[in-house]
């Protein structure tokens, strides 16, 4: 028989103000097994674990109920509590009383006997608790950043200094991601490339990071400490060893119609293409839809002017199997499809363009050279209207529900941009909201409003529509004058908003990360692990986990980097003791068990059992503690009860459903 | 016996995997989105881990629903659980269904960490399924009813 200690908390009110905390220690004294119940304000503080260490030694407990907040939230505590007072640390459990209980329920009557049905379960459980050892798994020290954009680029380097190897993965044929789309940055107006490509050609210099760009993560099988990746190097029908990047083929290559990804489509580029001038690697990569070699089979052209013999057409995929320790996601963002907003004409006017394309032709190297001009007829606009919001802060399903957190800033940027380079230009802003919290941010802001001119009207645009004369008529509304308006404007700018890169999807479920509605990686916690998703071992690094500006992701991506390297400077992890386990008298052999296993964790042996007597040798399921996670899938498809898993065995489930039903 | 005179309070128990909506519930609760109290969850790893023998047991002994929930498909943190949670409660509610106990009474969700509000939404409506049926007579009048 157990010798149990109920420890209620009332977590200041969180819990108090509708559980009857001294009810729930009065009913929890009765049940079985149960020795001793307190009450305390903050079980979790120190205070309140010495009080447990203290009934641990007093009354020689033997296994500990916590009647508090989630599990998810301080088991980790109450367990260590235990442990330091000298009791297996698997002999705690945790009724979950704020969560699923005083914070959804008003009637304190109801919740305190809600509380004393969930405190009895966990009594019942914990009477056939029984004290579970941690094993130990070795730590690979290696991690994988999959994304090489300034995230990526950026924890990359954090977990390198460290003396750790890194490989980063990125899909697309350079590594740079958006930021290197990017003209300028706010709220300083630095050079984005000026910025960036130090750090890109840093981490390609770094002889602890590998990259490998055009890659993609094709399969994530293991856990903490000890993943095995294969990562998908796609066929660049050029060989990056003898490429010397001198860009002839691209200016030979006869398929210049391919619209150009890096400029938004906004231009063209070659069959045989770098994205970009500073593309690390500088290693071209023949996109086989285009390439009329591939296509027709003839031309060949790129492979007769590359005088390193660096073409290779019949490259193939290749697979690079690797192990690592920690995973780091970093794979950013793009912006959301127009295809549902057709009242902004963007599919009808090219003047109307997203300010990502915006960006492009800013830039010097972008599609007009850096020269603000309409894409329909080359001419200098004179009127700019840029729209916030577009769809962002949705509230139907046609765009994000959230705030999509750097238009405001961008768009004042771009504002202040060209009315420092084009004064004669005016530039409206249609806003709902400018959102401007960040250092500098709103200095930055007022500067576009009281030194550029920039006029801003808090409203939302209705409707924008092609005039004959080649204009755009911008209706909207003037929520502060309460007045309609209708302007005429050469182009406009739609400050669309950003999602989650698409990769993601795949790649949470390769990883078994959490993702939400709006597929941003779920993190551990909100506020307390916010680059860390649930799954042990896997970070979060910029926009995958939420919006985020350029110094953002920069912090996120080193506070990514540390929890990676915090991971792989241990030599050894403790591993979860709750493992399923086979009653080897129970177990016929049938491999029911090994087939629905998901981590071959699962192996038979021929063993000598004594079966009440009887010795005999025995096909029988052994279990690796090391492979198993402790899902317990094992447990339900054994036919003949002999597996089950400790922590979560047959007995202790049953006990809380009687517990709760009683 | 005659509930005529008294409220029916419905026993529920809710089954919940660890990784997404156990904390989906966690996450109802620190948003205070309320669902009724008869409704008590019970934390397993996966929704693999959810023997039938469970929900049997819970229908003897008296509970008057059962829900299971795990991540949505695709999702699970063990990659294949609730596949399999899936198919066998698709065979187990039959079954019950077939010995009298309404396939309204036993439900599979997929609820995610981030979904706190389908958690309670979810919940709200089958306590309020579980009421239109009223209290789950049969087994508990043959069955153990102590």
């Amino acid at each position: 028989m157990q010798r149990i200690g109920v420890f209620v908390c009332h977590c200041g009110s969180n819990i108090a103000a509708t559980v009857d905390v001294k009810k729930v220690v009065e009913m929890a004294a009765l049940e079985p097994g149960v020795v001793h119940a307190e009450d305390y304000q903050y079980m979790c503080s120190e205070a309140g674990q010495a009080k447990i260490a203290e009934a641990i030694h007093e009354k020689k407990l033997t296994g500990i109920v916590v009647c508090s907040c989630s599990p998810r939230m301080h088991e980790a505590t109450f367990r260590k509590a235990a442990e330091r007072a000298g009791i297996n640390p698997y002999m705690v459990e945790i009724a979950n009383i704020r969560e699923h209980c005083s914070w959804i329920h008003k009637d304190m009557e109801e919740a305190t006997k809600k509380a004393v049905i969930l405190a009895r379960a966990a009594i019942a459980k914990v009477n056939l608790n029984t004290p579970l050892q941690a094993g130990e798994s070795l730590v690979t020290k290696r991690a994988l950043v999959i994304g090489g954009g300034i995230a990526g680029i950026q924890t990359a380097l954090d977990i390198a200094d460290a003396g750790y190897e890194v490989d980063i993965v990125e899909k697309t044929p350079s590594i740079g991601g958006r930021m290197s789309q990017l003209d300028k940055t706010f709220p300083t107006l630095d050079c984005s490339a000026c910025i960036l490509t130090p750090k890109m050609v840093d981490a390609a210099a770094h002889e602890k990071i590998t990259i490998y760009t055009y890659s993609e993560v094709d399969k994530v099988t293991g856990f903490v400490g000890d993943f095995t990746v294969d990562i998908r190097k796609k066929a660049r029908s050029v060989d990056a060893t003898k490429c010397t990047g001198c860009g002839v083929c691209q200016e030979k290559c006869p398929s210049k119609k391919s619209l150009s990804e890096f400029n938004r489509g906004l231009n063209t580029r070659s069959a045989i293409y770098t994205p970009f001038a500073q593309a690390i690697p500088n290693v071209p990569v023949i996109d086989r839809d285009a390439c009329l070699k591939f296509k027709t089979g003839k031309c060949g052209l790129c492979e007769k002017v590359c005088q390193a013999g660096a073409i290779d057409y019949t490259q193939q995929d290749e697979i690079v199997t690797q192990k690592y320790g920690a995973i780091v996601v970093a794979t950013g963002f793009d912006t959301i499809k127009l295809d549902k907003y057709d009242e902004y004409a963007y599919n009808q006017s090219k003047d109307v363009i997203t300010s990502l394309e915006l960006e492009r032709i800013m830039n010097a190297a972008g599609p007009t050279k850096g020269h603000l001009e309409r894409l329909s007829d080359g001419k200098a606009p004179k009127e700019m209207v840029f729209i916030q919001c577009v769809g962002s802060r949705c509230s139907d399903d046609r765009g994000k529900s959230y705030c999509s957190k750097i238009c405001c800033m961008y768009t004042a940027k771009h504002a202040m941009l060209i009315r420092d380079k084009y004064p004669d230009v005016n530039v409206t802003v249609f806003y709902i909201d400018v959102r401007t919290p960040g250092k500098n941010f709103d200095e930055f802001y007022r500067r576009a409003v009281e030194e550029y001119g920039v006029n801003y009207i808090k409203g939302q645009v209705g409707k924008v529509a092609p005039l004959a004369n080649g204009k755009l008529l911008v209706q909207a509304s003037d929520l502060i004058d309460n007045k309609q308006i209708k302007k005429e404007a050469d182009m406009v700018v739609l400050a669309t908003a950003i999602e989650p890169d698409p990769s993601v999807r795949k790649i949470a479920t390769m990883l078994t990360a959490s993702i939400d509605t709006n597929n941003f990686l779920t993190e551990a916690h909100p506020k307390l692990r916010p680059v860390e998703s649930p799954t042990a071992g896997v970070f979060l690094s910029g926009v995958c986990q939420g919006p985020k500006d350029i110094p953002e992701t920069v912090a996120q991506a080193g506070a990514a980097a540390v929890k990676a390297i915090g991971l792989l400077a241990k030599d050894k992890l403790m591993t979860n003791p709750c493992t399923a386990k086979a009653d080897e008298l129970l177990c016929n052999g049938c491999s029911t068990c090994a087939n629905v296993c998901p981590y071959g964790a699962i192996t038979y042996e021929v063993k000598l059992i004594n079966d009440h007597g009887i010795r005999e040798e025995r096909r029988v399921a052994t279990v690796n503690n090391a492979l198993c996670q402790g899902c317990g899938a094992c447990t339900v498809a054994c036919p003949s009860g002999a597996m089950d898993l400790q922590g979560f065995s047959n007995r202790q489930i049953l006990a809380e459903v009687d517990a709760i039903c009683r | 016996m005659s509930i005529e005179n008294k409220e029916f309070r419905p026993k529920i128990v809710a089954f919940c995997c660890n990784w997404c909506s156990y904390a989906g519930a966690d996450l109802a609760g620190s948003s205070r989105l309320a669902y009724p109290a008869d409704v008590k969850i019970i934390r397993v790893p996966c929704s693999c881990r959810v023997n039938p023998m469970f929900i049997l047991r819970a229908f003897q002994k008296g509970a008057d629903g059962v829900i299971i929930c795990g991540c949505h498909p695709g999702d699970c943190h063990y990659s294949t659980g609730n596949y399999y949670a899936r198919r066998r409660m698709t065979l187990l509610f039959s079954m019950l269904d077939y010995i009298g106990i309404e396939n309204g009474r036993t439900r599979v969700e997929w609820v995610s960490a981030a979904e706190g509000v389908k958690f309670s939404t979810t919940m709200n409506e089958f306590v309020e399924k579980i009421h239109s049926l009223g209290e789950n007579v049969r087994l508990e009048d043959l069955r153990c009813k102590n």
